[in-house]
Order: structure tokens, then C-alpha cells, then sequence
């Protein structure tokens, strides 16, 4: 069966709340000023909004209907997402289906985080039960070690040099640099990069991101709406999710990706090399490396390759994370992956606040997250256009 | 050889565990690896192995998991080397080598890495052992038969080699054998407790002649006593051996009165009673003070703590008593790492069992199997065919084995 499509169906109102490396502040003071950013920037009532979808880990014991009251919201339309990096495009799958079926006309689509110096460790000791018994007893610490265990296995396999890697890192910091909201904006060569110190080997400290408080967020609404109030928009021509794909892999190569993008590249009607740029979720660059293959512009195991013949800066020949991504602007929390969907629609509506993409007609956003056990289950993409 | 004394102006070193939280099937794969067991859950419908534990079979959903023992038997995918893991116990012993390995059976499973086992690609043996929380822990070896008196394979096992050790009785033939064997396997002091200093035990003073042991005075039954000792050496002792038992074949209702009983109670009951509470505190004080912390209490039970033997009535019901509290004891002594390690041996091969049948087990491989239960970490030991026999039978249906052993009348 023919899926159908997302026509009329704009993300506007993209927004970032700066961060911080630590916050006293709760996630609700976070969304709050997030929502409240969103109705400034478009002008729109808070009583507009009629659908609110939202991420975060430290929102406990709250969750998105508890926010309706906190806000002050009569949605009519709700949704919580507590999938990590998946989130942001499973949060833009689902709020885009509502607005397209009338169940909702703007849904506010937020994620965020605060972070205390405790806070990893204790999200991450009960971050799944699997994770409880098989993973977090091993020493992990978040997902480093998992990550760590496939990043050897995927360098060894097909004969990856730290450098390759390190062209992801180098190249996303210099996209930071004009980003004022980025935590990491000082320029990093590639010695830097290879003299970081070891933090769970092969992986260097520049391959990991910070963990950081902030706030990240966009509406969903019709391409209609958008007009009338006088909202900048990009349309959605293609989403994607797949959870759990190709268990029986002894060890994580791939992602759901390459499950799902065909039918993303037919929804959309066109092929990889329609893509102007990426925001690829950069939890590690192994992960960004692996999306390059899954995602169909390079083959399986020719990411190095690919990343010796492409600048990924933002002037470059295939940007990719424009604003510095998650690896250096920081990772808050559940909103470290909306900043790629909030990126790419400043990028497709002339917005950017660091540097801008030179032709950024097509732009393609990823997800990837919940690390369970011993590799990522959920992989989410979508493709954004003028 | 004595370990150097602490620095008195420092603080001392806490101990920290590893995080000890599990789901409740995954406390199963503990208990299995507390008997020295590598256990998988099976489907019972389809076959299929499962890692991590869960609760429905991966592949047809059936309730019906089973575990049974693992083939260790995988290759070596990736390793890392993880420098700053969050939790405390793991970054003070940092760096830690993790990877993950395929098993034969079709699983894949995070393990520690054995230092002798090198980088992936590279067959690899995996087996389960507890860790200082007490829980299962997978770990890659190169082969079967690596050794782990090495770091931080130590951290596995409970080693007699260089720590100083009560045996609390040891003029008893298995308290004999126990003096024997921690001195083979490399004990730095051995303390044998005496009760009574008169009487010849043969093969005793042969025991007591070897330079790491000291003859003590410790009667169990005896408070003072107890505390008395505890004062001198508690704060030096690294493993508690507990070989003082007091039995008297006694059916039920085959004698008068209460003394035969009653000393059975004062021994093997309220006599480690008086022992955890005077040596425990001291013990879990100092679980982590150097290479040779304290590390272990050793209870040496009966089989017939688990399941009464009708023709030892009377000494089951003390050593079923002494069992209940050291369940206790372990989860007292599971926040300092500490591990409680419970012998149950069939029939011993000495005097007050002469009229059981064989197979009986030998006093010296009784000590054999205890030293080795720590050194392999292992926290519930069985160690002959008899002991196994009804632990497994036990392990099935507990209620129906009582039942069975009532009829049978012995
Ligand atoms: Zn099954």
C-alpha cells in the first residue's frame, strides 16, 4: 500500500534556547521559555495552539499533559516522546499526520533539558532495563561505551583511520564558529582533534558531545495557516521511521535507515543527490559516518571515502550540520535532536543564525536513539524543501 | 610478610560496589553464576537463547524461558577501553576493558575483557562470575583456564593468596583440612582457633606446624571469647572461615530432653551469630583497604540447611537456623562487596558421620572445593555428588523433595 503524503503540511517558528553547560533552572522554565519564544517570534496567541508534543528526560514526574496546565494550554491534541535522539522526528511524524487529518491545526513541537552534574549518571543507570542488567553493570557510562564498541568494530571492518572520523568533528566545529549559541565555537584542527585525550577508546573526548541544558523547538501546522499568519515555512515532502531493524546483526553496522529510504527517497520523489544538505544526528561520528551509507549517498563501508572527497562546512560540498551540530553546540538533552529540524528550516527560510547555506533548497534531517543495550533501536529522517 | 599500615592521617578507603540494581529475571542469571554456573534463558517452545533476560521469548513470545547452562564458546566482535565510567566503584579501579562478544548460541553480550584476551577480531570463552555487588558479571577470557589473580580479574574472586584468615575451629578434621588448604593456596596468616587446648586430634598439630598459622583461643559458644578475639585480630582479618558445627545424629523424637539440641544451637546457630556480629563490622570497615582487603565470610554448612535430613533432625534445624541468618548476613555485608560464601557438603567423611552410607565426602576435598569457590568468586558451594544431587532436586520443587526425603526416613 502506497503511503500517503504530507502535502500542505510546513514546519515554521524554529527556535533555540541558548545553553548552558549546567543549569539550576528545571526543564519546565526551559519549555516554558521556549513556547514563550515561539508565540513572540510569530505573534501568534498562546491559545492558538491547539496540539503540543514534547520531549525531555528531566521533566519527571511530569509529562505533556501535566504541561498543558503548567502553560496554560486547552490542547486538543497531545503527545510525549520520550525516545531520545528519535524524538524530534517522530514528534514531526506524528504532529504532522494530526495537522493533516484536522485532529490539530498548530501543534508546538518542544523538547528540553536542564542538566546538573548528576544528572547523566542518573539517567543513565535507569535509562531501560536491558540497559540496567546487560549494559550499565559493564562500566557505561550514557552511551560512550556502547557507541565506543561500535566504532572499533565499524573502524577495523572497513579500515577507518581516526582522521576519517575526525573530518565529521573538524569540519562541524568550523561550522560553529559564527553560531552564537554554540558551547563549542573555538576552532579545532585536526591535531586537536587527534591529540584529545581517550574517553572510552577509539573514541577522544572532540568525539562526544556535551551534555548541556537548552531547549529546542518548531510548530507544525498547514501550509494554509503558515500564509495567513505571515510564517515562514519549508514543506514536508518525506518522513521515515524504523525501530529495532536487522536484529539479528551480531554487532550494529547500520541503522534503520537503510530499511527506510527508499520509501523516504520515493516519498519524496527524488534521490540522494537532490540533498543540498544534511543535519545528521551526531551523537559520534561513527553514527554520522554510518547515515552517509544507510542513507544512500555512499555504499556500505565507503563513508571514508566519501568524507576524503566532500567538505562537509557549510560553504562546502555537502554540508552537514550547519550550525556546528550537536558535537559542537552541545547535545540538551532531548533537544539535542530538534536541533537538526530546527536548523534545516532556518537554512530552507533564510534565517540562519550562524553562517548560511549557499543553495539550501532540499535539506534532509535525521534522528537516531535509544541505545538499549548494545546499539541504537530507533532511526527517524524526513526531508524538508523550500 | 606483613601488608604496610595504614597511614592513620588519611581518610580511609570506603568501599564502593558496582551498581547493583537488576530486573528481577535478571537476579535469576545471579543466582545461577552465585553456584558457579554461566545460565542463558532458553525458549521452551522454540529453542531459541535469549540475552538480556527477559520475560517472552524474542522470537515466538512464549512465557516459557528456561535457564539452563550457556556454551561460553563466541568470537571477540570490538573492544574499548572505557577511562571515565560515572559510577564510583568503576572509575577508582579505571581503566576498565569492555567488548562484546557473539555466542555460539546466537546472542550477542557486553562483557568484561580478561587483560590475556587481545584485540577483536579473536575467538573468545565466556563465563559468569559475580562481582562485588553480587550480581552476575559476563567476562571474555582467552581460554577456560585464564588465571585471575590478576588485575582486575581479583575483583571476581574472593583469593585466599596473601590475606590473613580465621579459621574458627580448627581442630575439627575439616577444620584441619581448611588450615591446610588456605596455607597451599598461599594465605599470609592463618589463624586457627582452638577451643580446648587439650586432647590429640591427629593431623593437627601437622596443620598448625606450617609458619603462616598462629594457634588462638576462640570458643564460639563463648561471648567473651568471641569478642575477646575479635579485638586482637578483627581489625587484620580479610576471611572469616566458620568450621565450628556441633552435631549429634537425633531423629525427631528419638531422645529425651533438650541438651544435645541446645548445644547444637549454641554452636552452630547462636556461635555464628556471635561471629558476624563481632567480626563483621571490622570485615566490611575495611573492603577496600589495598590489594588484600577483607573480602569474605565462609559459613560451612550441611546439604541438610536446605532441606532437613529426618535422621538429623536436630542438626538440620540448627544448620537451617544458622542459613537463614547468614541470608542475612549477605544482605548486611552486600553494601561493603563483602561476600557471604555458604559450603553445603553432603556427608563429611569423619567420626559422627560414620553410619552414613558413602559417598562421603573427604575433609581435604572439602577444603579443596571452599578454596576454590574463592578464588572462582563463588558465593554457593556443593561440592560432591551428594550435595549436588539434592541441591538440583531441591532446585526443582523444593516442597516435593521434603516430602520425598520424610518418606524415605533418612
Ligand atoms: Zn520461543
Amino acid at each position: 500500500m502506497r503511503r500517503l503524503g504530507y502535502e500542505g503540511v510546513v514546519v515554521a517558528a524554529p527556535v533555540s534556547v541558548p545553553y548552558a553547560r549546567f543549569s539550576t533552572r528545571t526543564a519546565h522554565a526551559f519549555l516554558g521559555e521556549l513556547l514563550r519564544t515561539i508565540l513572540a517570534r510569530t505573534g501568534l496567541a498562546k491559545a492558538r495552539i491547539d496540539g503540543l508534543c514534547v520531549a525531555s528526560f528531566s521533566l519527571a514526574p511530569d509529562s505533556a499533559v501535566a504541561l498543558t496546565e503548567h502553560f496554560g494550554i486547552s490542547a486538543r491534541w497531545v503527545d510525549h516522546l520520550p525516545f531520545g535522539g528519535a524524538s524530534a522526528i517522530l514528534a514531526l511524524h506524528r504532529a504532522a499526520r494530526a495537522v493533516q487529518a484536522g485532529d490539530a491545526e498548530i501543534v508546538a513541537c518542544i523538547a528540553g533539558d536542564t542538566n546538573d552534574p548528576d544528572a547523566f549518571r542518573r539517567s543513565t543507570a535507569a535509562f531501560s532495563r536491558f540497559g540496567q542488567d546487560a549494559a550499565y553493570p559493564y562500566g557505561a557510562s550514557g552511551t560512550n561505551a556502547t557507541v565506543a564498541l561500535l566504532t572499533d568494530h565499524y573502524m577495523r571492518t572497513y579500515g577507518v583511520e581516526a582522521e576519517d572520523l575526525g573530518r565529521i568533528c573538524v569540519a562541524q566545529r568550523a561550522n560553529a564558529g559564527p553560531y552564537p549559541n554554540a558551547l563549542l565555537r573555538s576552532a579545532m584542527t585536526m591535531e586537536d582533534y587527534l591529540a584529545s585525550r581517550p574517553v572510552a577508546e577509539p573514541l577522544r573526548l572532540f568525539d562526544c558531545v556535551m551534555p548541556c541544558a537548552g531547549a529546542e523547538g518548531f510548530i507544525v501546522t498547514t501550509r494554509e495557516t503558515a500564509e495567513r499568519e505571515g510564517l515562514p515555512y519549508a514543506n514536508l515532502l518525506a518522513v521515515m521511521e524504523r525501530h529495532n531493524a536487522y536484529p539479528d546483526d551480531p554487532i550494529q553496522m547500520r541503522g534503520g535507515w537503510a530499511e527506510g529510504r527508499d520509501d523516504l527517497y520515493a516519498q519524496a520523489g527524488m534521490t540522494p543527490a537532490a540533498i543540498d544538505f544534511a543535519e545528521l544526528y551526531d551523537d559520534y561520528p561513527v553514527v554520522v559516518a554510518m547515515q552517509l551509507e544507510d542513507l544512500g549517498f555512499c555504499d556500505k563501508g565507503e563513508a571514508k571515502a566519501f568524507l576524503r572527497a566532500h567538505d562537509l562546512t557549510t560553504a562546502g560540498s555537502f554540508p552537514v550540520n550547519t550550525c556546528g551540530g550537536q558535537l559542537s553546540a552541545g547535545q540538551a538533552g532531548a533537544a539535542g535532536g530538534f536541533l537538526g529540524i530546527v536548523e534545516a528550516v532556518r537554512q530552507l527560510t533564510d534565517t540562519a543564525e550562524g553562517a548560511a547555506v549557499p543553495k539550501a533548497d532540499i535539506g534532509l534531517v535525521t534522528g537516531f536513539g535509544m541505545i538499549n543495550y548494545d546499539r541504537g533501536l530507533t532511526a527517524g529522517a524526513a526531508i524538508l524543501a523550500r | 610478610m606483613s601488608a604496610p599500615r595504614r597511614n592513620p592521617v588519611l581518610a580511609p578507603n570506603r568501599a564502593t560496589i558496582p551498581p547493583a540494581r537488576r530486573s528481577r529475571v535478571a537476579t535469576e542469571m545471579s543466582a545461577w553464576a552465585a553456584a558457579g554456573v554461566f545460565a542463558l534463558q532458553t525458549c521452551g517452545e522454540c529453542e531459541a537463547v535469549q540475552y538480556p533476560p527477559r520475560d517472552v521469548c524474542r522470537n515466538c513470545l512464549s512465557p516459557r524461558l528456561r535457564w539452563r547452562p550457556a556454551d561460553g564458546a563466541g568470537a571477540l566482535l570490538a573492544t574499548t577501553r572505557l577511562h571515565y565510567p560515572y559510577e564510583l566503584y568503576f572509575r577508582e579501579r579505571a581503566p576498565w576493558r569492555t567488548g562484546i562478544v557473539r555466542l555460539a548460541a546466537g546472542v550477542s553480550v557486553t562483557a568484561f575483557l580478561h587483560p590475556d584476551l587481545g584485540e577483536a577480531p579473536a575467538p573468545a570463552f565466556v563465563t559468569a562470575r559475580l562481582d562485588r555487588a553480587g550480581q552476575a558479571a559476563l567476562i571474555a577470557l582467552p581460554d577456560e583456564t585464564a588465571n585471575f589473580e590478576v588485575t582486575p580479574m581479583r575483583e571476581f574472586t574472593a583469593s585466599p593468596k596473601g590475606r590473613k584468615i580465621l579459621v574458627t575451629d580448627a581442630a575439627s578434621p575439616a577444620g584441619i583440612a581448611m588450615v591446610k588448604a588456605m596455607c597451599a593456596a598461599g594465605a599470609a596468616t592463618v589463624w586457627a582457633g582452638r577451643a580446648e587446648p587439650w586432647g590429640v586430634v591427629p593431623g593437627y598439630e601437622e596443620a598448625i606446624a606450617h609458619p603462616a598459622v598462629t594457634v588462638l583461643p576462640l570458643d564460639v559458644t563463648d561471648g567473651d571469647s568471641v569478642t575477646s578475639l575479635a579485638g586482637r585480630i578483627g581489625g587484620r582479618t580479610d576471611i572469616v572461615v566458620n568450621t565450628a558445627t556441633y552435631h549429634r545424629p537425633g531423629r525427631a523424637l528419638g531422645a529425651m530432653g533438650v541438651e544435645s539440641a541446645r548445644a547444637e544451637m549454641e554452636t552452630t546457630y547462636f556461635g555464628l551469630l556471635r561471629l558476624a556480629r563481632a567480626f563483621g563490622p571490622a570485615l566490611a570497615a575495611r573492603a577496600a583497604e589495598g590489594p588484600n582487603h577483607a573480602v569474605a565470610f565462609v559459613n560451612l554448612f550441611s546439604i541438610t540447611a536446605l532441606v532437613a535430613s529426618p535422621a538429623k533432625a536436630t542438626h538440620s534445624a540448627a544448620e537451617a537456623a544458622a542459613y537463614a541468618f547468614a541470608q542475612g548476613m549477605r544482605a548486611d555485608m552486600r553494601a561493603s562487596g563483602l561476600r557471604v560464601v555458604n559450603v553445603f557438603p553432603g556427608p563429611v567423611d569423619e567420626g559422627w558421620n560414620q553410619l552414613d552410607l558413602p559417598p562421603k565426602i573427604a575433609p581435604d576435598a572439602l577444603a579443596r572445593a571452599t578454596v576454590k569457590a574463592l578464588e572462582t568468586g563463588v558465593e554457593d558451594v556443593f561440592p560432591d555428588p551428594v550435595a549436588r544431587q539434592w541441591y538440583a532436586r531441591w532446585r526443582d520443587d523444593p516442597a516435593a523433595f521434603a516430602r520425598e526425603l520424610a518418606e524415605a526416613g533418612a
